[in-house]
């Protein structure tokens, strides 16, 4: 056992040695083997990528909840002139009709806005959340120290906030900020909780994928009375530079009662909000069904990722074959001669096999490499995300191998079947 | 007890090739013996089957009819796999061409055959260094076949064919590619390893080569016609 696997060893080195020796040659064969197997390494990191990306969206997002979001339409020309002050969203006498369907457990309004957040010298960009006690359960979200808060607060209009961990950290690298208070616009917030640390899963911002960690939520009441229903927000060139607009809510959670029924209460709502609002200034989105788009993108992908692989490796494949056979008729006299002082059949091929393998072995090893960079550009250039687990490099390089001992066989066995004498008389 | 030291016998050896539907008879019907510790010199025209009787000697080739005993067993019914360990453990080759691998260097080509005992790799490399001094290359082992001239690359095809400690060396026109010199160096080393106790069967058309052979076998159109 010992003996035959150092003998297996020297098999492999005689072989590499004689790849070696027409290095380009065999470069330009493995080719296929190369993009074959970074397809397979790209497609399984972006399909990785893409459902844990959807997972966590949904877990951030709620599976059993519809959000509602509230949309500012870019403005025509004639409503620019002739106001300054624009009215969009979503309104109390909207909650109160979406309240009546039956399979709408409740509705957690929400109003958003982003603002700057100091404490002392320092300050970040913020998401300032006022919303309801009910929010904390229906979105997940853990609290690390202190408490989220509750209806007195509400009915008192306090001004306390809970912070997301990013904020945490860069207003109070090295304090406890629990009782201490910030500034949001020209007000004081004390603050009374941090909220745990939440995997932000998208590769950028967009509706779907928001980073919770830099959010700070306050009592709904508390922003009404504070800020007001109006937003102010800088605009970007123009002699006006800012833009003032009349909106009661940003966003409404609709807790369903069943995941069953979420479709259904989905069409519901956007029927109800269509009847009210002339023009579609929200946004309705359903985890559920991101989580249905995310799996159609991935089969996408799948399929037209896998069709390469499948192409690039059958090609590949074709590619060590034909090289295979032209090595065995180019060293025809060097099979005769090593039948002549012994070698059986299964040595010849042995030897041959193992050739091909190394081949496309290190076709598939250059493969994971680029296939490795795939993911990380797409991930750059395109915002996905893309994870590249073990067992993905795993199977592409065992294909790898496969390809190489399937499309290696025949060339092998037809070295040796040769006839030793013809092949020693091969000139 | 005759039998005892004989190591090949032939009887009634025929060998026919079939090319495109025809039939070549290249051995005819013949019977000989040779017995262990001969040297033999196999001699006659281009054509007569002198190669073809040294491949089925070499359990390379197989008989159409007849019976090849080697060293007492009948060969005929043994598969290939059988047909090779006969090969690798009892018999060395020698070409007229020498039949190097070219991108081996000298050392890798001598110690070939015993790539295919599995044995200690160290052990291997010493008798291949051992025997690389001994035909005088010692200083060349990490040469290729093409840096060698014709004389050097014949002994290291005879290095080759000692490595496996073999009964017998067949040894095809081995002097047939070099000048008279070499051939004669050639010769020589291969009277020594008799001397030493192989059987040593050497095919030539060349007489000054067939002289040192205490037994001649002269043949001709497939068949024994003189033998002494
Ligand atoms: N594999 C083969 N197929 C067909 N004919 C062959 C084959 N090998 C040898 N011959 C023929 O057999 C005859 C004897 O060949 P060979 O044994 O090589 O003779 P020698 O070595 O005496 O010159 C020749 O006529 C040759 O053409
Ligand atoms: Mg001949």
């Amino acid at each position: 056992m010992k003996i035959n696997f150092l003998h297996l060893i020297r098999i492999v080195r005689h072989g590499w040695k004689n790849i070696w020796l027409h290095r380009l040659r065999s470069l330009l064969t493995v080719l296929g083997i190369v993009f074959g197997v970074a397809s397979v390494i790209a497609m399984l990191a972006i399909g990785e990528g893409a459902s844990f990306e959807a997972r966590k969206m949904i877990e951030s997002l709620g599976s059993n909840n519809i959000i509602i979001r509230s949309v500012k339409l870019p403005a025509d020309a004639k409503t620019q002139q002739a106001s300054l002050l624009g009215v969009y969203g979503l309104t109390d006498r909207d909650m109160r009709k979406l309240e009546t369907i039956p399979s709408v457990v409740r509705i957690i309004p929400a109003w958003e806005m982003e603002e700057d957040v100091w404490y002392y010298g320092k300050n970040i960009s913020a998401r300032v959340i006022g919303t309801l006690p009910e929010y904390q359960h229906a979105l997940n979200l853990s609290i690390k120290t202190g408490r989220f808060f509750d209806y007195t607060d509400i009915q008192k209009s306090l001004p306390v906030a809970i912070i997301g961990s990013t904020v945490r950290t860069s207003l109070f690298p090295a304090e406890d900020p629990i009782g201490k208070s910030i500034k949001i616009r020209s007000s004081y917030f004390t603050i009374i909780g941090i909220a745990g640390e939440k995997v932000f899963a998208g590769a950028s911002e967009s509706f779907v994928a928001e980073d919770m960690n830099i959010a700070v939520y306050v009592p709904i009441s508390t922003t009404k009375d504070f800020f007001g229903e109006y937003e102010v927000k800088r605009t970007t060139g123009g002699i006006r530079s800012w833009e003032r607009n009349w909106v009661q809510y940003h966003r409404f959670v609709v807790q369903v009662s069943d995941t069953d029924k979420i479709l259904a209460t989905a069409s519901l709502v956007s029927d109800i909000l269509s009847q009210t609002h002339k023009k579609q200034d929200y946004q309705i989105i359903v985890p559920l069904e991101l989580l249905r788009q995310a799996e159609r993108t991935k089969r996408i992908f799948n399929i037209v990722l896998g069709s390469i692989a499948a192409i690039s490796l059958i090609v590949g494949g074709i590619g060590i074959m034909n090289i295979m056979l032209a090595i065995v008729t180019e060293r025809t006299k060097e099979i005769g001669i090593r039948r002549a002082v012994g070698a059986r059949k299964r040595d010849i091929i042995n030897q041959f096999l193992t050739e091909s393998v190394i081949l496309s072995a290190s076709g598939g090893f250059i493969g994971i490499m680029l296939g490795i960079l795939i993911p990380k550009a797409v991930t750059k250039f395109a915002g996905m995300m893309t994870i590249i687990t073990p067992w993905s490099i795993l199977l592409s390089f065992s294909i790898s191998v496969a390809v190489g001992i399937g499309f290696g066989l025949y060339p092998a066995r037809k070295a040796a079947e040769l006839d030793p004498i013809q092949a020693l008389r091969y000139e | 007890m005759q039998q005892n030291d004989s190591i090949i016998t032939f009887d009634n050896v025929t060998k026919v090739y079939h090319l495109g539907g025809i039939d070549i008879p290249v051995l005819r019907g013949i019977s000989c013996e040779i017995k262990k510790g001969e040297h033999v010199a196999i001699m006659g025209p281009s054509g007569s089957g002198k190669t073809t009787m040294l491949n089925i000697i070499g359990c390379l080739d197989r008989v159409t009819s007849g019976r090849y005993l080697f060293e007492g067993k009948d060969i005929s019914s043994f598969d290939d796999d059988a047909l090779s360990e006969v090969r690798q453990k009892k018999i060395g080759f020698i070409f007229q061409s020498y039949n190097l691998i070219p991108q081996l260097t000298v050392l890798e080509n001598i110690e070939m055959p015993l790539f295919y005992q599995h044995l200690d790799e160290r052990k291997t490399r010493e008798k291949a260094m051992e025997l690389a001094k001994m035909v005088g290359l010692g200083d060349r082992i990490k040469h290729k076949p093409s840096e060698l001239s014709g004389g050097q690359q014949q002994r290291v095809a005879i290095a080759r064919a000692l490595m496996n400690n073999p009964l017998l060396i067949l040894a095809d026109e081995p002097t047939g590619n070099l000048d008279s010199v070499s051939g004669r160096e050639i010769m020589k080393l291969l009277c020594e390893l008799n001397e030493k106790g192989t059987t040593l069967i050497v095919v030539t058309h060349d007489a000054g080569v067939a002289k040192y052979a205490r037994r001649i076998i002269r043949m001709l159109d497939g068949k024994i016609v003189d033998e002494n």
